[in-house]
């Protein structure tokens, strides 16, 4: 079979909109994601940071940002092994489907309600501190709504899904289909079945890591974990590095 | 041994007499910016005080610096890399703004517009940070001159430290000035802190400084010091702090603080040290010997060992004959009346201070006594304990000894050159008390006293082979930046992102910015001649009549376009 034959009976097979949904948007947003921080890394250097906003307010922050963020780290966890741990896996190593279950909707709901948590505290305290207010960019904004958006769309997907209901075993639909945009086989047909809150949960992940090369969320991608293994005290030539740009071809410094 | 080479400061605090032109002028040359008002990179505090922000030197509670740990191992105050990351999404002990003050300015536009009316209109003061009405409580400098010292005066960290007698008498006994910039340690505690590594201490002098693209606003680094002289600039994200003015030291130039020191009390120089012996000078077990210790890892620049050292080192000749001719080293080491601020925060301090004698001076001169007498001057340094227990506290960890040496010394000074200057026969006596010569007391005056510019400050030039990393020597095409993506005012992702400017070019811009920014625009704006734009090519715009032709000015001069108001 040869690539357009393939690609017309996917096409026939799922639909238009499923492709655009499960095939163009992740490989889009992906391509984004990539592009878009290397784009910045060398455009915006300077405005990569975390735009701390510490020294206006400190009571709220010291609640609500490490709830936020220890939250979002055990919430990457729990999504690193759940989409990208084959369930077989897991069966190999001998923990049934139950267990496993139990385990990421406990554990899953914790740390959502943690980030849910932290993130209320943190959005309450940038609209009601006025300094931090007036601080913020329209951009940030924005960011805050996506983010906030993905994180209770995925909250509720799993309370949905395996509270309220009798549970859902994503890691035979969504988890592969998730895994086959990496092996550049997409599989848009894994998700036509799914609930449709766990497709807007991806979908609202898929536009905010879209729009993440261009938020402070850059922050993340450079978390100094070099810091605990290099020296305490850097030092650095004058010559080799000052200034922000390399030197132009023809004017390098002659040793 | 590795010989390093660090530009280093002596203040000399009998000199200072609190006018704040240091301050002021650092302040116009590189943080006259949105983000950095409250930012002050020099500033002059009034001792027994506060300091600037206040209290920064209760170590307890603001956890800057090195100590030992149980096993006599130096270890950050404020807690190890593990510990930095933990705490890395709000950190415990960051000073805010409170603790410096909320910066504002006036709304000086109502007493220009305000309608015809009963009362004189006032400018209220408007929070910078806000943007809103705000009531001034605190300043830097608020208790200069011992200003409120009745309230606020029980606040000094070091006075809490000394004896009761002093907290309670201390307005009548003695007050000094202590202008502060950045250390740049040895052992900067602020570079160690640094979860991105953007803080660096550059090989070739030791300046140390904060890499901007580098930072990314983790804020550990202003814990971390403990003179709490790296700041946060609260617009950019980033941290800033004192550069040593580079630029001007690159090309031989002192720093603009120095420059501008009414008093003359500021001097450069370099001062070789040891590399190789820092840590271990830093982990000395006591605190009170870390000031001999510091001593230690100087190097003797005339030793014939050290040159060759240096010049394996790859240090310039130049430099090493600037290190042989440096203020700095000869009042550390070979006068020893300089001593360092706060030896015991352990980050081996680059900038010294020649303790005043003035607070001995004074009280000997109250009790009707000739204080130009050494014999009197001695007998004051050991009877009057309380300043020199106070600057024991400042500058030695607590021990008096070194204190008193330094003072005796400058006492010495004073009386023997008294007899020179009235014409009378110079007593030996006199330096011999405190193990000097007749010569080095004479040379320790003239440096202390008559020492010209080029004697003040003794700046090696980077080389002219490096002109080309320079960042104000410009041998780039300008127009990589002018115009480039990015430039100036607020980009896409915030306050200033998109590339960084070179420091020439940012300067310029914000000139620009500033001299543009009032409204309205003055009227007769069109016939002005603004010849800070001007770069020296061509004629400046505005300054002749049109000629004959209506030629228009020649392209080719730098100047910039004027936007129409």
């Amino acid at each position: 079979m040869t690539a357009s034959q393939q690609q017309l009976t996917l096409a026939v097979e799922s639909g238009t909109g499923d492709i655009l949904l499960w095939v163009v948007l992740p490989y889009i947003s992906l391509a984004v994601f990539v592009l878009g921080h290397i784009w910045r890394y060398r455009y915006d250097k300077f405005g990569w940071t975390t735009r701390s906003s510490q020294l206006y307010e400190r009571r709220l922050l010291r609640l609500g940002s490490p709830l936020f963020h220890f939250g979002i780290l055990v919430v990457l966890l729990g999504h690193i092994g759940g989409l990208l741990v084959p369930e077989s896996w897991t069966d190999a190593a001998g923990i049934s489907e139950h267990t496993y279950h139990v385990v990421a909707v406990v554990l899953g709901t914790v740390a959502g309600v943690c980030t849910l948590g932290g993130l209320a505290v943190l959005i309450y305290r940038r609209r009601t501190v006025g300094p931090v207010f007036s601080a913020t960019t329209r951009n940030d904004k924005a960011m805050y709504l996506s983010l906030t958006v993905t994180i209770v769309l995925g909250l509720a997907a799993t309370v949905a899904a395996n509270v309220v209901g009798g549970g859902y075993n994503y890691r035979e639909t969504i988890s592969p289909w998730f895994r086959s945009i990496f092996y550049l086989q997409p599989d848009p047909d894994l998700m036509s079945g799914t609930p449709v809150l766990f497709r807007l949960h991806a979908l609202s992940a898929l536009l905010l890591f879209a729009a993440w090369p261009f938020t402070r969320l850059v922050h993340m991608l450079t978390a100094p974990l070099g810091y605990l293994t290099r020296p305490y005290i850097v030092y650095r030539s004058r010559d080799s590095r000052l200034g922000s740009r390399a030197p132009h071809r023809g004017w390098e410094r002659i040793r | 041994m590795r010989v390093m080479a660090q530009m280093a400061m002596v203040m000399n605090l009998d000199k200072c007499i609190g006018c704040h032109t240091c301050s002021v002028t650092c302040k116009q040359a590189w943080t006259n910016r949105t983000g950095v008002e409250y930012v002050w990179f020099n500033n002059v505090e009034t001792r027994p005080g506060q300091g600037y922000p206040r209290r920064y030197e209760d170590q307890e509670k603001w956890r800057g610096g090195w100590e030992l740990n149980k096993k006599g191992r130096l270890a950050l105050k404020a807690g190890g890399r593990f510990k930095k990351l933990i705490t890395i999404f709000a950190n415990p002990v960051l000073p805010s703004l409170d603790d410096y003050y909320e910066p504002w300015t006036y709304d000086y536009e109502t007493l220009t517009n305000a309608p015809l009316q009963e009362h004189t209109p006032v400018a209220r003061p408007k929070s910078l940070i806000t943007g809103k009405d705000m009531k001034i409580s605190w300043s830097a400098n608020w208790d200069d001159d011992l200003g409120g010292s009745s309230e606020h005066g029980e606040k000094d960290v070091l006075l809490n430290q000394v004896s009761e007698k002093i907290r309670l008498e201390f307005e009548q006994t003695f007050m000094f000035y202590l202008p502060r910039i950045c250390e740049h340690c040895l052992n900067p505690s602020c570079a160690a802190s640094c979860p991105s590594g953007a803080i660096y201490k550059r090989e070739e002098d030791g300046i140390v400084l904060v890499d901007q693209d580098t930072c990314r606003g983790w804020r550990m680094c202003v814990t971390g010091c403990p003179y709490k002289k790296v700041y946060f600039n609260h617009r950019t994200g980033k941290a800033e702090k004192c550069t040593f003015c580079f630029p001007r030291v690159e090309v031989g130039l002192p720093t603009v603080c120095s420059e501008t020191c009414v008093g003359r009390l500021r001097y450069i120089g370099l001062v070789l040290y040891d590399a190789d012996r820092v840590l271990e000078a830093a982990s000395t077990p006591d605190d009170t010997g870390l000031y001999e210790a510091q001593r230690q890892v100087f190097l003797d620049p005339n030793d014939p060992q050290v040159i060759a050292e240096a010049e394996r080192a790859d240090i310039p000749r130049d430099w090493i004959d600037a290190a042989q001719r440096s203020p700095i080293h000869a009042l550390i080491n070979t006068y020893k009346v300089a001593l360092p601020l706060h030896p015991e925060y352990r980050t081996l301090p680059m900038v010294w201070y020649v303790p005043p004698l003035s607070p001995v001076v004074d009280a000997v001169r109250d009790t009707g006594r000739d204080a130009e007498d050494h014999g009197n001057l001695f007998a004051a340094v050991d009877a009057l304990r309380i300043p020199v227990d106070y600057l024991a506290q400042l500058f030695t960890a607590g021990d008096p000894a070194p204190v008193d040496a330094v003072l005796r010394r400058l006492a010495a000074m004073r009386a023997y050159m008294r007899d020179i200057n009235l014409g009378r026969e110079p007593d030996p006596s006199i330096p011999e008390a405190v193990g000097m010569g007749e010569e080095q007391m004479y040379d320790m005056y003239r440096l202390l006293a008559l020492a010209k510019y080029d004697e003040r400050y003794v700046i090696p030039a980077a080389h002219a082979e490096q002109a080309h990393s320079l960042e104000e020597l410009a041998t780039e095409c300008s127009l990589d930046y002018e115009g480039g993506p990015g430039m100036g005012g607020s980009g896409p992702f915030g306050e200033t992102s998109g590339g960084a400017a070179p420091i020439a070019v940012e300067n310029y811009r914000a000139l620009r910015d500033r001299q543009l920014s009032d409204s309205p625009a003055p009227p007769d704006k069109e016939t002005r001649v603004n010849l800070l734009n001007w770069d020296g090519k061509g004629s400046p715009r505005g300054l002749f009549p049109p000629g004959n032709g209506d030629r228009p000015p020649a392209p080719d001069s730098g100047e910039e376009a004027e936007p129409k108001p």
